[in-house]
């Protein structure tokens, strides 16, 4: 689909990417000195390509793919540790599918599955608990991952196992925190970043204000998005507008589903189950400080960690990446995924040396999909 | 995993636990409603909600929830929220 007019309204379509194509060329934004917007969220990565925004786009408007998806940033060491965990012979390991195939250092949960490790896709941390009940003779670990969209549910899931006095569930926590590593980026001399799309979902959970940082201490726009091509295409001419005139704010496109303080029930349960953990391992990114959580003393008895003895709870483990992998660069923005010595060789999405080519949320995997296996082969 | 889908509140079955079902692209499944509930349960049926990972996570109006469904089906999401579900219920019985 690289046509306004086959979007659900080309009339708004076109008129949006007219009026943004005015406001690039009033910045005087050009190929050769593009305005560089970050994406944060691997679910609009895919919008972008899906629906051809990055053709249909004024060419001074580059789009720079940002760390936003969980399976992409899971380093291998916690990979390895699922594997580890799954393998007891007591535990039935659960985990939501996206998972399933990103490599660790010797195999992928999939794999390890094949090998005869009992672990089970779930929809939902729910249907782990509901594991937990029906199997009191085994140890249900759930496989907690995400940002703060899946938070709240993991933490829900936790204070539910607790009121049950459940004693064979424990989480093995592994959720990130998004503002983070954005201050990690614009912390970094070498990005070029002008501005960011926000990921609509988790301002759905945590509202717009954590990302006042962002303007307030960066200079930088900041618009929260939802997922349809012509929020992302009316979020990018929000981002111009505020670059035209010179105030950098938190803006939020998305409020019919984006309150701006959150869902204050997410919020409370996010708070009372966890806390920061000093500092978390992302892959390609290393270690970025306050961008996990662990869960809390209280709830000490459902954290897989301290339960079976495996992860932050003994010391971090060092996995070095695949030789050659350049997901950590993709990442960044340094690169593009094309420029991966890599990709469309070692690396596809059958042969996939990183998470970014496995993810269906991953830029790899976008670029494959639409148009890079193309683009490999020439 | 970030991408909600919308659905149709259409039985509260666990008022205890705030489980309600759900009526999602046909399939019911069970939802918990707890970040939505903002009254009596009972009150939540006909709503539509944004579901993530089997949790209520905002209500929508049903024009809201047309629109994203359309989107996410051209983006493939609705089949794979769908086939997320199956896996799940087929965790649940063993059939893994």
């Amino acid at each position: 689909m690289k046509f306004a007019s086959e979007f659900r309204d080309p009339k708004l379509a076109r008129a949006l990417l007219s009026a943004i194509a005015e406001k690039a060329d009033a910045i005087g934004a050009t190929r050769e000195k593009p305005v560089h917007i970050m994406e944060i969220c691997g679910g609009h990565t895919h919008s972008i390509f899906r629906y051809g925004l990055d053709k249909l786009i004024h060419e001074g408007i580059e789009f720079i793919h940002g760390p936003g998806c969980p399976v992409c940033v899971l380093p291998r060491a916690r990979v390895d540790e699922c594997i580890e965990l799954a393998e007891r012979p007591e535990v039935i390991f659960t985990t939501f599918g996206d998972a399933m195939r990103v490599p660790g250092s010797k195999k992928s949960l999939i794999q390890a599955k094949a090998d005869g490790a009992d672990i089970r896709m779930v929809y939902s941390p729910l249907d782990a608990l509901e594991l937990a009940r029906r199997n009191p003779d085994r140890e249900v670990v759930f496989f907690g991952l995400g940002f703060e969209t899946t938070t709240p549910s993991t933490a829900l899931a936790i204070q539910q196992a607790a009121r049950e006095g459940l004693k064979n569930f424990t989480v093995f926590c592994n959720h990130i925190t998004v503002p983070e590593p954005i201050k990690a980026l614009l912390d970094d001399p070498y990005m070029m970043l002008d501005g960011f799309i926000g990921p609509g979902h988790v301002s759905m959970v945590i509202g717009i204000h954590p990302y006042d940082f962002i303007a307030q201490d960066y200079g930088k726009p900041i618009v929260v998005a939802g997922f349809e091509p012509t929020d992302l295409l009316q979020s990018v001419l929000m981002v111009l507008t505020q670059i035209e005139q010179g105030q950098p704010r938190v803006e939020n496109q998305y409020g019919r589903v984006v309150p701006e303080n959150g869902n204050p029930v997410s919020l409370a349960a996010i708070e009372d189950v966890y806390e920061k953990r000093p500092s978390f391992e992302w892959r390609g990114l290393g270690e970025i400080d306050a961008s996990g959580l662990r869960i809390r003393p209280a709830y000490r008895a459902y954290d897989a960690e301290e339960k079976f003895g495996i992860g932050y709870a003994v010391g971090r483990r060092e996995v070095p990446e695949v030789e050659g992998c350049a997901c950590g660069q993709v990442m960044t923005g340094r690169i593009k995924p094309t420029q991966c010595p890599q990709f469309g060789k070692g690396c596809t999405p059958e042969t996939a040396l990183g998470a970014l080519m496995v993810s269906s949320e991953g830029a790899c995997a976008a670029y494959w999909q639409y148009g890079g296996a193309r683009s490999a082969a020439e | 995993m970030c991408l909600g889908i919308p659905g149709q509140i259409v039985e509260i079955t666990d008022e205890a636990r705030m489980m309600a079902l759900a009526e999602v692209s046909g399939v019911r499944r069970a939802v918990n409603v707890a970040c939505i509930a903002d009254g009596p349960l009972q009150g939540l049926i006909g709503e539509w909600a944004l579901i993530h990972v089997g949790f209520a996570m905002a209500k929508i109006d049903e024009d809201e929830a047309a629109q994203t469904l359309a989107a996410l089906h051209e983006l493939g999401e609705t089949q794979e929220a769908l086939e997320q579900m199956a896996a799940g219920d087929a965790a649940l019985e063993g059939r893994v």
